[in-house]
């Protein structure tokens, strides 16, 4: 049975000038200890699909249909009580900037000991020493004194090991991290995914890694989902979909990321812009950009279908 | 950190340094002590003698120095309607306008903090609107009025609190004056009190409700909630820690806004205060007491400000990294 | 022209206002009130402050609703026999233009002041903006008081009454400038780093005439906020000075005015000469605050 299963989820936003759809029927699962890439452009509801799956969809958002089972049990439709006590427990989360992530006014050490207190069952004494393991853990020197120093004492890629640590104190069995790199620096970029990397391996842990930073996924998921539009356009083992992509979509950003073994004079790039929710075309979303469409693309949206090592939703390329 | 109060020490003293040139003009060339200091049938010469005696003919840098030591030492002149030392008349008020500025205070603190809270968390619910409602009026309605509408209600119709004056008072330390002590003083403490604080009350409500907003939209807390602690953790701890931070500032600065409203208060319920002093000497253009009162304010408010700065510096971490 | 009104009509501004009940309810509440201040001479059943038409007859009827009441004086005389009614219109005209002209002189003088200190920086910032900080320690009603009892003791005696208005505008209009001034400067820090002021230093195009035609235009929004409750802060702050005594003079009463002269008769019973001009007044405060409000939420781009 999977960790985590998403079936068919859909969020939507209710506006002065109509309903947005900003996802639509995402489907997709994670194993226990595996690590799910998502990538996809600005706008194409990677971090939607994270709020929506802890629970933390801002007003005016809604899940508007499907399902989120977490072991099986649905999660979706839980009393907030409930659900609080799966936040941090069995679903961890880290985001994006770490500077604006951690209370200013509190010791990270008060952080760290608050939220493993929350959850388990441990005393002041057994939590703070904890706490210092953990520092010690996510690589912060000095563990026994930086546990009473306050975030902006840190510099930014130790503040987002913090954040690590506190996403994980907990020992949930699942981490969803959104974009936990793009504010930092990209020296200090690959310290923080092998970090990410080593800590949620030893544990078991399985990492929904959402980004859009092609390398990081290379490095470390062990399969990838490509978001666009809302929807997932391919789903497949990392090597498979980098080396082989099989939806048109996949393949146009492959294309476009520059690589140093290859002569060329200009970077391509797929035309065209993804389109905005008030003007989503019919069919499949892709068409108006794809190389390869044929009608029935301008008709009827594809669902997710096997083609060749992975997943895609494309009528041409897949076969349902 | 002693650098950092040195530094807001100096920066003071100019502030006061000008108010004190604006409160000396206003002594020197604003109306006529001469004229009014000497008899109806005065001879050229003994007004020469009078000039020459108050010192009126040295230079106006001397005045100005000399006017600044006089005040080091309390010294401000006398009252040109009440023929008194101005000192005492404010010593003599002093008392009664802070008893009534404190209380006001701790009742705006006690009531606005908490409801500013509690219509923070629970932004929509009908307690939360009752509030909001009740603090619009507040700011909308000005002191007087207040005043006059509680006056009426309580004093004239219901006759349960009194409508002036401050009750029986006893003389403590020499020189304070307090209504404590008396069940009177404290009935004559109520009304005034409420109508004072109210304003600030709102205020206060209004502020700390914006604030905790604010907070709570912040990315700490989306993490807080990320990490499952609980609504009583957040609230409580994380978002209102953050919230009294610059509501701190503010709520110092209140108090200074109770001074000033109390003049409007003291009016209404004949508080004998300060503030009833200087509206007295603004319509009587009594200027040795505007003078001494437009220092003393500028003393307080450097004071609060001070304090206010030092407050700040404790609660906030981030203030004491100094590069 | 049509275009632009009906694109108006459909922002979301205008959109807000027209499915906001309560702003609507203010804006309608402001709006009978400042018809019934401007027309006051054409609207108001009598006119108080001609001497010949009143008799000491009439004096202290009650308000409709009491005994010995009539429609002819809806909310009841005064002592002299004045309609308490057409007192409050007439002192509602004051009461607005005061406040109104106080407000203006304050948010010329601090956008002047703002633009100028937030685009030249440096050390004319530096110091405008000590000025305006040490000024906003002070509670406004502490300066109008003061500036007013200054004044007024440095003119000569005969000329008080005469300019008494126009003390209290400047007075009051002195008191507000620094909220307006921090404010417009806080905007012109953040527009000034942009592209498009950039563009126009790069052209060459005078530094006033970008203040004035490049940048103020961005930072009217915040400017009419404050402006609507700077309004009502200008009321109360007339209402409280004219209550103090230290205000108009009695031949043009405003709302204050009234409310103070009706104060010495609330012991004796007759209640309706002070508090029904208190009740207009805070009518117009409330209504002004809850548009203001209204508007500051409409405009707070972080909550859309």
């Amino acid at each position: 049975m999977a960790l985590l299963d998403v079936i068919d989820l859909s969020v939507e936003f209710p506006t002065r000038r109509g309903t947005l759809r900003a996802l639509e029927r995402v489907s997709f699962s994670i194993e226990p200890g595996e690590v799910l890439g998502v990538v996809g452009e600005s706008g194409a509801g990677k971090s939607l699909t994270g709020a929506a799956i802890v629970g933390l969809l801002e007003r005016p958002g809604r899940i508007a249909g499907g399902e989120i089972r977490l072991n099986g049990e649905r999660i979706d439709t839980m009393p907030p009580e409930a659900m609080r006590r799966i936040r941090g427990r069995r679903i961890g989360t880290i985001f994006q900037d770490p500077l604006t992530t951690l209370n200013p006014l509190y010791t990270i050490g008060r952080q760290l000991t608050e939220t493993m207190q929350t959850h388990l069952p441990l005393s002041d004494k057994a939590a703070r020493t904890k706490a210092i393991e953990w520092l010690d853990r996510v690589g912060i020197p000095a563990a026994g004194q930086r546990i009473d120093a306050y975030p902006h004492q840190f510099s930014g890629g130790q503040r987002q090991r913090v954040v690590i640590a506190l996403a994980l104190c907990a020992e949930p069995a699942l981490v969803v991290a959104d974009e936990p790199t793009t504010a930092l620096d990209v020296s200090i970029q690959a310290q923080i995914i092998t970090l990410l990397k080593d800590l949620t391996r030893d544990h078991g842990t399985a990492v929904m890694l959402v980004t859009h930073d092609m390398g990081v996924i290379a490095e470390t998921a062990d399969r990838v989902a490509v978001m666009y539009a809302g929807r997932i356009a391919e789903i497949g083992p990392v090597a498979q979909v980098i080396r082989h992509p099989a939806h048109p979509y996949t393949e146009g950003l492959m294309a476009s990321i520059p690589t140093l073994t290859h002569r060329a004079n200009r970077l391509r790039q797929i035309d065209g812009a993804m389109p905005r929710l008030d003007a989503m075309p019919p069919g499949c979303r892709f068409h108006p950009r794809c190389p390869i469409a044929i009608p029935r693309c301008t008709a009827e949206q594809p669902e997710l279908m096997d083609a060749d090592g992975t997943r895609a939703a494309c009528w041409v390329q897949a076969h349902g | 950190m002693f650098g950092f109060i040195a530094s807001r020490i100096l920066q003071a003293i100019p502030v006061l340094l000008v108010v004190g040139f604006l409160a000396f003009a206003l002594f020197t060339y604003v109306g006529d002590p001469i004229a009014i200091m000497l008899p109806q049938d005065h001879t050229e010469a003994q007004r020469l003698q009078l000039i020459h005696d108050l010192g009126l003919d040295q230079p106006f840098i001397v005045q100005y120095w000399h006017f600044l030591l006089n005040a080091l030492h309390g010294n401000f002149g006398n009252s040109y309607r009440m023929a008194q030392p101005v000192l005492t008349l404010i010593g003599e008020r002093l008392p009664a306008t802070l008893e009534l500025a404190v209380t006001a205070t701790i009742l705006a603190f006690a009531i606005g903090v908490p409801m500013g809270v509690y219509t923070g968390i629970n932004r929509t619910g009908w307690l939360s609107r009752l509030f909001m409602i009740v603090s619009l009026i507040g700011v909308s309605l000005p002191t007087f009025l207040l005043g006059i509408l509680l006056i009426l209600c309580f004093a004239v119709w219901l006759g349960w609190l009194p409508s002036f004056g401050r009750g029986t008072v006893s003389h403590i330390g020499g020189w304070w004056t307090t209504g404590f002590t008396s069940w009177s003083g404290i009935r004559s403490l109520i009304l005034p009190a409420i109508t004072l604080g109210m304003f600030q009350m709102t205020l206060i409500m209004r502020l700390v409700r914006a604030e905790m907003l604010e907070v709570l939209r912040a990315d700490y807390i989306k993490f807080a909630r990320a990490r499952g602690l609980t609504n009583r953790s957040i609230y409580f701890g994380h978002a209102l820690k953050n919230t009294l931070v610059p509501v701190i500032t503010v709520i110092g600065l209140q108090f200074g806004g109770i001074v000033a409203f109390s003049l409007v208060t003291e009016t209404v319920f004949q508080w004998p205060g300060m503030g009833l002093l200087l509206v007295q000497s603004v319509s009587s253009a009594d200027i040795p007491v505007m003078s001494a009162y437009l220092l003393l304010i500028a003393l307080v408010f450097v004071i609060i400000n001070l304090i206010v700065d030092l407050l700040y510096y404790a609660v906030d971490p981030r203030l004491r990294v100094r590069r | 022209m049509k275009a632009r009104l009906a694109r108006a009509w459909d922002s979301d501004l205008f959109y807000g206002f027209r499915t906001s009940p309560v702003a609507l309810a203010a804006g309608l509440v402001l709006l009978v009130l400042i018809v019934a201040a401007a027309f006051a001479p054409f609207l108001a059943p009598h006119n108080p402050m001609d001497v010949a038409s009143l008799s000491l007859l009439d004096s202290f009827k009650p308000p409709v609703g009491m005994a010995d009441a009539d429609w002819s004086n809806p909310l009841g005389t005064d002592n002299q026999g004045r309609d308490v009614l057409s007192a409050i219109m007439y002192g509602l005209r004051i009461s607005l233009a005061v406040g109104i002209s106080a407000v203006v002189l304050a948010v010329i003088v601090g956008i002047a002041i703002g633009l100028a200190s937030g685009y030249a920086g440096g050390t004319l910032d530096a110091v405008l903006m000590r000025i305006a900080d040490v000024q906003l320690t002070f509670p406004s009603i502490l300066t109008a008081l003061l500036v007013d009892g200054v004044i007024t003791v440095a003119l000569p005696r005969t000329m008080r009454d005469a300019v008494q208005i126009y003390v209290m505008i400047f007075a009051i209009g002195i008191s507000l400038w620094p909220g307006f001034a921090r404010t417009v400067r806080g905007s012109t820090l953040v527009e000034r780093n942009k592209d498009y002021v950039l563009a126009a230093r790069v052209i060459g195009v005078r530094p006033w005439r970008i203040m004035l035609f490049h940048v103020m235009p961005n930072v009217i929004g915040p400017v009419l906020v404050i402006g609507t409750l700077g309004l009502g802060l200008a009321v109360i702050a007339e209402a409280t000075l004219s209550f103090l005594g230290v205000g108009l003079p009695p031949t043009q009463p405003s709302l204050g005015t009234l409310i103070r002269f009706g104060n010495d008769f609330l012991f004796s019973g007759q209640w309706w000469v002070s508090v029904f001009p208190g009740l207009t007044l805070i009518l117009m405060v409330l209504a002004i605050n809850l548009l203001g409000d209204w508007m500051r939420d409409a405009l707070n781009p972080k909550l859309r």
